[in-house]
């Protein structure tokens, strides 16, 4: 088994007029997702992301730049991130693809976590 | 009694009662129990509870940090799991983010005992079973609905307010059931909300002396909420579903509250019980209205039925008889007949009597004749359809129409009732009833 990163990418304002009914069938469906893999025994962990857009570092030269996110154009942000446990990125595109987010108009941005180890 | 069928406003885990409880020892494996429009309920809660703590003017504070709490809810519940207390959770985020507006505003001071003690209602809220604050949380929403019906509320402001403060409801859904542009309801809101400013409304219960004046406005609101959602036939079908169960909640508790639970207020409970009762039967798998001789009567809700009916038996300690009463004793006919032909037609025809006696409308007046032809016979009915056909309002309305049709029909006149089927089904889209329509002009 490997383990692989989801990347959700979401876009803020589309959290606008949602009503506190359309909230709980959202996160039932994410609940019910969670659940699915869980038992299947995919899951690895979930973290959410501070909403505020994190910093981003370069160094020129002897200079240290450190600039506030979000740093593209783009208006979609990383709002948070699931590992999975899968046996290859096929396996792993399948798991993803129940995922709630895709049916809400986010992105997935789906990474194997490389695990060289000593003994492969 | 009342617990049975709509839930409470507390949200809550639990175990998913399919799964039996050995097999769910993780957390993981907790279900958000699925319990209709539980956050909304908790949402409308909220903000009930919050305007107390942070005052009437405050209300708009209280809707838009309820709304943020919830979004961050969204936000970080898909990665991190529901909360184990998912209520206190949200309030907790929510009390914060109102603090720090406040505290920003500069003149805040949150150790007043009113915000101290309103803060421990919500926590008792959160705190899973509290019956001792279950009182102050639906105090709270009583408050708030008697000051979303106040007199200096512009009236079609009224509903809106009511579905967004203490009902949960989003401005988008308040639009789609009213068939308004959300935009429409947003402007509404904002108005009702200044007159709250600037008449210095206040949140309390009615005393016995104000309560006659000011009762009737928020059953008049509920009764129009209710209509809504039962009559309309355009519109999205389940927001107006919707509409109709928080009409029934709402009522249920004036009726069992101590300061509210007048006679009208019962009679008005055991309406919409009644009639809410038979909204599965009401229409097909498209949506499209089914008749009342044609429902299917083993879909009616028998639990809801019984509950109007017992607050009909509660409403008639009274002295007064409201138009509520009448309408509740018909809809409990209806409700209690095994099929259209033995419906108790001669209790329905003296409840409209006395309805048209005390809101007369042509209305009233068609649904008199049809109980009448039932009692005495089609030419009875047809003295009085004949009159008030030519009305303005009810020259195209298909109802009356499809009654003379069915009149003549009895009456063995095949051209003058082919002629009114034809005009009623040009004056309906319903499927189902077009259907009905073609069946009584072809056999």
């Amino acid at each position: 088994m490997s383990q692989f990163i989801l990347l959700l990418h979401e876009n803020p304002s589309d959290f606008s007029d949602v009503s506190p009914d359309e909230i709980q069938a959202i996160i039932g469906r994410y609940s019910a997702w969670r659940e699915k893999i869980a038992a299947e025994g995919h899951f690895v962990d979930g973290h959410k992301l501070a909403d505020e857009g994190g910093r981003s570092l370069t160094r020129t030269e002897a200079q240290l730049r450190v600039v506030d996110g979000p740093y593209s154009e783009a208006k979609e942000v990383l709002g948070g991130l699931f590992v999975i446990e899968a046996r290859d990125y096929d396996h792993a595109v399948e798991i993803s693809s129940g995922c709630p987010h895709l049916e809400y108009g986010g992105r997935i941005e789906l990474r194997e976590i490389d695990q060289m180890h000593d003994d492969d | 009694m009342t617990d049975s069928s709509f839930p409470q406003p507390v949200l809550r885990i639990a175990p998913d009662p399919e799964t039996p409880p050995q097999a769910s020892p993780q957390e993981t494996h907790v279900h958000l129990r699925v319990v209709d429009h539980l956050f909304r309920h908790d949402a409308g809660q909220m903000v009930s509870t919050l305007t107390r703590a942070f005052g009437l003017p405050n209300l708009s504070l209280a809707e838009d940090v309820v709304q943020e709490a919830f979004i961050a809810a969204l936000k970080n519940w898909p990665f991190q799991g529901v909360p184990e207390n998912p209520a206190a959770w949200v309030l907790r985020v929510a009390r914060n983010k109102a603090l720090d507006v406040l505290r920003r505003q500069g003149n805040w001071k949150d150790k007043s005992p009113a915000v101290q003690s309103s803060f421990r209602t919500l926590e008792g809220m959160g705190s899973s079973e509290e019956p001792r604050f279950a009182q102050e949380l639906r105090d709270d929403r009583l408050r708030l609905m008697f000051a979303c019906c106040h007199p200096c509320i512009p009236q079609n402001s009224r509903t809106a307010l009511i579905l967004k403060t203490v009902g949960g409801f989003s401005t988008s859904e308040i639009g789609r059931a009213f068939l308004t542009r959300g935009t429409t309801i947003a402007q509404r809101l904002v108005r009702a909300k200044r007159h709250i400013r600037s008449e210095g409304l206040r949140l309390e219960i009615p005393s016995s002396e104000q309560l006659p004046e000011l009762l009737p406005n928020v059953l008049e609101v509920l009764y129009l909420m209710f209509n809504e959602g039962y009559s309309s036939h355009q519109g999205e079908a389940l927001v107006r579903r919707e509409l109709c169960s928080e009409a029934i909640r709402l009522c249920e508790l004036l009726a069992e509250h101590p300061a509210t639970q007048t006679p009208e207020t019962e009679a008005l409970a055991a309406l919409f019980l009644l009639q809410g009762a038979r909204l599965p039967a009401r229409s097909d798998g498209d949506g499209d209205l089914i008749l009342l001789p044609m429902q299917d009567r083993r879909l009616w809700n028998a639990e809801m039925i019984g509950q109007g009916l017992e607050y009909l038996g509660r409403s008639a300690r009274g002295q007064k008889i409201s138009t509520y009463h009448l309408q509740a004793e018909i809809a409990a006919c209806h409700a209690m007949a095994t099929d259209y032909e033995n419906t108790d037609w001669a209790s329905i025809l003296r409840a409209y009597d006395d309805l048209q006696r005390l809101t007369p409308s042509p209305v009233i007046a068609l649904n008199r004749a049809v109980a009448l032809a039932e009692v005495k016979g089609p030419k009875a009915a047809l003295e009085i359809l004949e009159k008030i056909q030519h009305q303005p309002t009810m020259a195209d309305y298909y109802p009356l129409h499809a009654s003379l049709g069915a009149l003549y029909k009895r009456l063995g006149k095949r051209h003058l009732a082919q002629d009114h089927f034809r005009r009623a089904l040009e004056l309906t889209i319903s499927q189902p009833v077009r259907r009905f329509l073609l069946d009584q002009l072809h056999r």
